[in-house]
């Protein structure tokens, strides 16, 4: 094969000497890449609600779902339970993001907390926050204790998890470095242990909000009496799937935009960091 | 043959007598004595393993997990230079200076400490926006601007290329006269050694073996000849064969 390149007389002057060096990066970003997968779906629901294959008692049609949207905000019901259900998850998410953060805290600093306590929360992490529900209603009833409490044991898990690890893997080199400048413990944590342990805390802060939605869903599609999941409840109850979708979307919206929220905050944390995504 | 001219022989910032260390069944340093003057800058050959790194980490005071004996009399004050420089990557250059640092004054310490080693300017970029030479100056400065009475160096020009290296040696002895700290610098690099030191220490067997004055006028190069006799009695204490020199 090389014989006959060398054997060939270069075509034209244009020519490249050699071909290009393969690429391993995946190439150009496709505009709007992203917006393009769930648009062909959107397409392929419409046309066939048009064409009469989908039964609008398995599946409504876009419109249906918008004005079906429209009118429940029109009668408040939307709104209402939307802004339950962010509250359950939004101080279900507070909580375990403080309890979760200073767990790792006390685990990753001292030998004594981390023998005590990552042994238990590796045991939780084993256990589904849907396996606890039926005892934690036993504890605490149906209310929004319950909701909330559920909604924080699902969100402590991976804030420990990710902090915790971060933690550990904090080049020791740097460890070594506070103890040459002989800083107080106060300055070694605020400079050194907490921007260490920032990538693994925000890595912890993605899986969390996510699970405070699911979470979220489990725990309002059990004895609720309101939220979105109750929403969705009631209307499989009367086989509204017009109703079921507006919730749907609502739930996949709220985790895209959490997600959003905690990736844009990991930008800006973390801007000091030169990655193969820059 | 530890005194030397200078008369700085009165107070003697850094005394160990008697240094063992070892690491399990194997001892590293073996009844290691050294004195280094104030203001005096001591460099420390030896081959690698000879343990120089030992010895800088037990006067940094950074081998708390390691066995030995020994008496060790630094001064409270003393400051470290890595070979890697060793910045935090989370904070900008001018908090990686000020980090050991306290007070309302520090940050213009600090900004004062960067324009030294040439950096003014830099003050808010990241570490990792900066060459491998001006990271090992952000270091110096950092060791600098505490105003240490001694400077322990371990090969921190290790990683650069010959000429920043020499830009290094330039900035590194413009910094100890100014600053007059006692400097304890390991190197493997003997012209390094010679070019920069007041005394040359060999580490050999676990204690210093040879122990040489550098009395070099001031602009120091391989074109004087005791340049070339105190490099050359170095190497062979090295056991470098110097045939093909
Ligand atoms: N943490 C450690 N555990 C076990 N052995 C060690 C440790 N640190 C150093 N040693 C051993 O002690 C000896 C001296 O090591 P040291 O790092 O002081 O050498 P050095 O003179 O600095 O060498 P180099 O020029 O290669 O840096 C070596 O044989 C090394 O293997
Ligand atoms: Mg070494």
């Amino acid at each position: 094969m090389t014989a006959s390149v060398l054997a060939r007389p270069r075509a034209a002057a244009t020519a490249p000497a050699r071909k290009p060096r393969r690429r391993l990066k995946p190439g150009r970003p496709i505009p709007f890449g992203a917006a393009l997968g769930p648009f062909l779906l959107l397409a392929v629901w419409a046309v066939g609600s048009a064409a009469g294959w989908l039964d609008s008692r398995t599946l409504s049609a876009p419109w249906t779902v918008v004005t079906t949207a429209s009118d429940l905000v029109a009668d408040g019901r939307l709104q209402d339970n939307l802004a339950i259900s962010a509250q359950r998850a939004g101080l279900g998410l507070a909580i375990g993001t403080v309890i979760g953060t200073v767990l790792a805290l006390i685990a990753g600093l001292s030998r004594w907390g981390e023998a005590i306590l990552d042994g238990p929360i590796q045991i939780k992490r084993a256990i589904p926050a849907l396996a606890l529900v039926p005892l934690l209603i036993l504890w605490l009833g149906i209310g929004e204790q319950m909701k909330v409490t559920t909604i924080t044991l699902g969100v402590l898990v991976p804030v420990y998890i990710h902090t915790h690890n971060g933690l550990r893997s904090i080049d020791s080199r740097y460890v070594e470095l506070g103890e040459s400048l002989r800083l107080r413990r106060a300055v070694f944590l605020r400079r050194i242990v907490l921007p260490g342990a920032l990538p693994g805390f925000l890595l912890g802060m993605r899986f969390a909000v996510v699970g405070a939605w699911l979470a979220l869903v489990v725990v309002e599609q059990i004895n609720s009496t309101s939220g979105i999941g109750y929403m969705m409840e009631l209307a499989r109850q009367y086989g509204q799937t017009d109703v079921i979708i507006v919730g749907l979307v609502l739930y996949g919206l709220l985790g895209l935009l959490s997600d959003g929220a905690v990736r844009l905050a990991q930008r800006r944390a973390l801007s000091w960091r030169r990655t193969l995504a820059d | 043959m530890a005194t030397h001219a200078g008369g700085l022989t009165a107070t003697r910032p850094v005394r160990v007598q008697g240094l063992v260390r070892g690491f399990g069944e194997r001892t590293v340093l073996d009844g290691l004595d050294l004195e280094v003057g104030a203001g005096e800058f001591v460099a420390l050959l030896g081959r690698s393993g000879s343990g120089k790194s030992t010895l800088l980490r037990a006067l940094a005071g950074l081998d708390g997990d390691v066995t030995g004996s020994g008496l060790v009399d630094v001064p409270e004050n003393s400051s470290v230079v890595f070979q890697d420089a060793r910045l935090l990557p989370w904070q900008r250059v001018l908090d990686n200076v000020v980090l050991g640092l306290r007070g309302s004054a520090a940050p213009e310490r600090g900004r004062a400490a960067l324009a030294e080693v040439g950096l003014a300017g830099r003050e808010r970029a990241w570490p990792s926006e900066l060459s491998g030479g001006e990271q090992q100056r952000v270091a110096l400065a950092r060791a600098l601007v505490s105003e240490p009475e001694l400077l322990l160096a371990d090969e921190p020009f290790g990683a650069l290329d010959a000429l920043t290296r020499l830009r290094m040696h330039d900035l590194l002895r413009e910094l100890c006269a100014r600053h007059r700290p006692a400097v304890l610098l390991v190197t493997h690099d003997v012209d390094e050694a010679v070019t920069l030191a007041d005394r040359v220490l060999l580490l050999d067997a676990g204690r210093v073996a040879v122990d040489l004055a550098i009395d070099l006028p001031a602009p120091r190069s391989h074109r004087q000849p005791q340049f070339l006799a105190y490099r050359e009695s170095l190497l062979r204490a090295l056991g470098v064969d110097q045939t093909e020199g």
